[in-house]
């Protein structure tokens, strides 16, 4: 096949709503495209589990701590699939880790914000992993098999996560007053940055169109995140919660809630490596990266004098 | 299986549901193949998706390659005879 061709068939698939499979032919900016966005998903489902890391020790009940416990294992298999999907294109894992640790691959900025406070936890699960399975939702139908594939395992594990979430708020708001306190303290904490999680507006997204056209992403920014908001201010409502925005207004006409401007100045800031936590998320990462060398280097040796074993007997 | 900073080498997961013949579910790092069983346990079969694992190293899978593929397959492409349509049945004749 010369090039127009197999460029040809790729668009026909595409088109055809079928997916790209890893051995096919792919442009090199799609390869490059799906490639960039699984690894930094993978980074993100990995990054995530140390805010939530720091409240096992201090979870109010045992229930509480299995249950955190079972989220956090969960968000390192979602990595594992992202890992394993990105791997179909060929990049080595170790490549993919060497990038996070020299902050060229990035992972969302959320994980940068502190936990403070139990409610965080819930705050987390019900807004951030509310956003992410906005977006998931939509990267079910990927063009690229193997990420469409881990996405459709990923959402449905997903919704307990967020249950658990909306649960620990709900249960806070019903509680005494400090406990409100500390429930609305984590919403008004929470909220702008849950929304920024979707990125930068259609208008100034770079990637949003060409990823449209290639079936990459099913939906742009801003659709993704009024979808988020339509569902969550109506949740945040129904336990007396206050959504953190004087704007906020819902439209009769379009039947949709308007909020007020995102300060992207913030969400650059984290991204570019200011916010509160991102030194301690790497130097955390690259530690027990470290650390868990000699393990590696051990069973890898293991295996070795094993295979030594069989060959000669 | 070359891993440069010993990310261990590279297993494909398969795991049956039921009666269900074996899926490819994705891939797993391990030293050897015990460890691949685990790791594959912890990652694809947290919520009951399977009870019987294979663990096949990467390297080990040998695959068609997708640009041959028309070629490849030609054989079998044109033997229409294999399918029951191709037979004209005897009018009146039953349950065939």
């Amino acid at each position: 096949m010369t090039e127009e061709e197999k460029l040809f068939h790729f668009n026909e698939i595409i088109a055809r709503d079928e997916k790209i499979e890893p051995k096919d032919w792919m442009p090199e900016a799609y390869r490059k495209t799906v490639l960039r966005q699984m690894v930094q998903h993978a980074h993100s489902e990995v990054i995530g589990m140390q805010p939530e890391g720091n409240w096992v020790l201090r979870a109010p009940t045992l229930r509480a701590k299995k249950i955190l416990l079972a989220k956090i294992q969960d968000e390192g298999g979602h990595g594992l699939y992202l890992y394993s999907a990105a791997e179909t294109l060929g990049q080595d894992r170790s490549e993919m880790i060497e990038q996070l640790h020299e902050g060229k691959a990035k992972y969302s900025h959320i994980f940068n914000y502190p936990t403070l406070n139990w409610a965080d936890i819930g705050a987390i699960g019900w807004l951030v992993d509310g956003a992410a399975i906005v977006n998931q939702v939509s990267l079910q139908r990927t063009s690229y098999g193997p990420y469409s594939r881990a996405m459709v395992r990923i959402c449905k594990e997903e919704s307990f996560h967020q249950r658990q979430g909306y649960e620990i708020m709900a249960k806070m708001m019903n509680g005494t007053e400090a406990q409100k306190e500390m429930a609305q303290d984590a919403m008004n904490r929470w909220w702008w940055p849950s929304l920024m999680m979707f990125g930068p507006h259609d208008k100034d997204s770079w990637h949003t169109q060409e990823s449209m056209q290639w079936k990459i992403k099913r939906a742009s920014n801003d659709e993704l995140r009024q979808k988020f908001i339509d569902k969550t201010v109506d949740q945040a409502h129904v336990i007396g919660l206050t959504v953190p925005d004087k704007d906020l207004k819902f439209n009769e006409d379009t039947k949709h809630w308007e909020i007020g401007t995102i300060n992207w100045d913030e969400f650059w800031n984290v991204v570019k490596g200011n916010g509160q936590c991102n030194h301690k998320r790497m130097a955390h990462h690259i530690r027990f990266h470290n650390e868990g060398r000699w393990v590696r280097e051990a069973v890898l040796s293991y295996a070795e004098k094993i295979n030594e074993f069989q060959t000669a007997n | 299986m070359e891993n440069k900073d010993n990310q261990l080498p590279l297993w494909e997961v398969f795991i049956q549901k039921g009666s269900s013949p074996f899926k490819h579910e994705g891939s797993v790092h391990a030293s050897d193949s015990k460890m691949a069983l685990q790791n594959a346990r912890d990652i694809y079969t947290r919520r009951g998706e399977g009870r019987h694992i294979w663990v096949v190293p990467s390297v080990a899978i040998a695959s068609t390659d997708l640009n041959d593929e028309a070629e490849f397959f030609d054989p079998s492409d044109d033997k229409i005879y294999r399918h029951p349509t191709f037979y004209t049945m005897p009018a009146g004749a039953k349950n065939i």
